[in-house]
C-alpha cells in the first residue's frame, strides 16, 4: 500500500495542533516513555541479580544464623545484595503502579493506592538495605 | 463519521497520523489462549512476588540476630512456609522466563503467531523445570 491510498482510507479530522503540542503532551501518561524505559532496564538488571540470589539461598539452605551473616558480611555478596534490594523494590514500584492505574479508576482512589503502594515500597526497601547494610558492617 | 461516538475511536498514532483505534474484544467473550493467559499470569506472579518480598525482608532483618533467624528459619520451614517458597520459586522463574519473552517483543522479535505460541510453552516447562531442579538441588543438599 502506497502513501496516497493509505491516506485516502485514513479518517480525517481538523483539529488546530502542532507537532509540537503532541511531543509536550508527552502521550495519555504525560511521561512520555520514562516509565516503560525504566521498567525494562531494571528487569535486565534483576535477570542475572536474581539468579545469583536463587544459587545463594540454595547454597545456604539449612545454614544457621552465623553461616548466613558471614554470607551477607562478604563484600562481594554485601553490594550485590544491596544491588538485588534497589532493583527489586525499584521495579517492583513501577509493576504495581501499572496495576493499580489498570484497575482503580476513580482519580480519588487511585492516587491514594498509589501513595500508599510507594511508601510501602520505600520503607520496606529501606528495611531491607539497613539489615543487609548491618549484617555486612 | 456517522456515529458521534466514533468520535472516541479516533487518535493519532506515533507517527501522527490520524487513525479509527481498533476495538478490543471484551474478556467475557474472548476464549482463553495461551497469549492472554500467560499475559494474566505475567500480572499475578508480579504481584505475587511483591507480596514474597516480605518474606525476604524478614529473612534480612532476622539474619541480623540468633533469635530472629532462629524465628524466620521456622517459618520457612513449616508446612505453610514450604509452600509459600515453593510458590515463590514458581512465580519467580515464571515472571523471569517471560520477561525474557516480553523483552524479545520489546525488541521486535518473535511476534509471529506460532513463534509466540512456542515461546509461550518454553516459559511453562522453564518455569517448571527450573523450580523443580532447584528444588530436588534444596532437598538433596538439605
Amino acid at each position: 500500500m502506497n502513501e496516497t491510498t493509505r491516506n485516502a482510507q485514513a479518517p480525517r479530522v481538523a483539529v488546530m495542533r502542532s507537532p509540537l503540542a503532541r511531543a509536550r503532551g508527552l502521550g495519555a501518561a504525560r511521561s512520555g516513555v520514562g516509565h516503560w524505559w525504566a521498567q525494562r532496564l531494571s528487569a535486565v538488571a534483576l535477570l542475572p541479580l536474581v539468579l545469583w540470589f536463587v544459587a545463594a539461598i540454595l547454597s545456604l539452605a539449612g545454614a544457621g544464623q552465623p553461616a548466613v551473616a558471614h554470607w551477607a558480611a562478604q563484600p562481594v555478596h554485601a553490594v550485590l545484595l544491596l544491588c538485588l534490594i534497589l532493583a527489586s523494590f525499584y521495579h517492583m514500584q513501577l509493576g504495581l503502579q501499572v496495576v493499580i492505574e489498570d484497575y482503580i479508576h476513580a482519580d480519588g482512589m487511585k492516587l491514594a493506592a498509589l501513595l500508599a503502594m510507594k511508601a510501602a515500597c520505600l520503607l520496606l526497601a529501606l528495611t531491607a538495605l539497613l539489615a543487609a547494610l548491618r549484617l555486612a558492617l | 463519521m456517522q456515529d458521534a461516538r466514533d468520535a472516541q475511536m479516533l487518535a493519532r498514532n506515533s507517527e501522527g497520523r490520524l487513525v479509527r483505534r481498533p476495538l478490543s474484544p471484551h474478556l467475557q467473550i474472548y476464549r482463553p489462549q495461551i497469549t492472554s493467559a500467560l499475559s494474566i499470569f505475567h500480572r499475578i506472579t508480579g504481584v505475587a512476588l511483591s507480596v514474597g518480598t516480605l518474606l525476604m525482608v524478614w529473612w534480612l532483618v532476622g539474619a541480623n540476630t540468633p533469635r530472629g533467624y532462629a524465628l524466620v528459619a521456622g517459618f520457612i520451614g513449616s508446612p505453610v512456609g514450604v509452600v509459600l517458597l515453593f510458590g515463590w520459586t514458581l512465580a519467580l522463574f515464571f515472571h523471569l522466563l517471560n520477561g525474557i519473552r516480553h523483552l524479545a517483543w520489546d525488541a521486535g522479535r518473535g511476534f509471529e503467531l506460532p513463534q509466540v505460541h512456542a515461546s509461550g510453552w518454553v516459559v511453562v516447562l522453564g518455569a517448571l523445570g527450573l523450580t523443580m531442579a532447584v528444588w530436588i538441588v534444596g532437598v538433596v543438599t538439605l
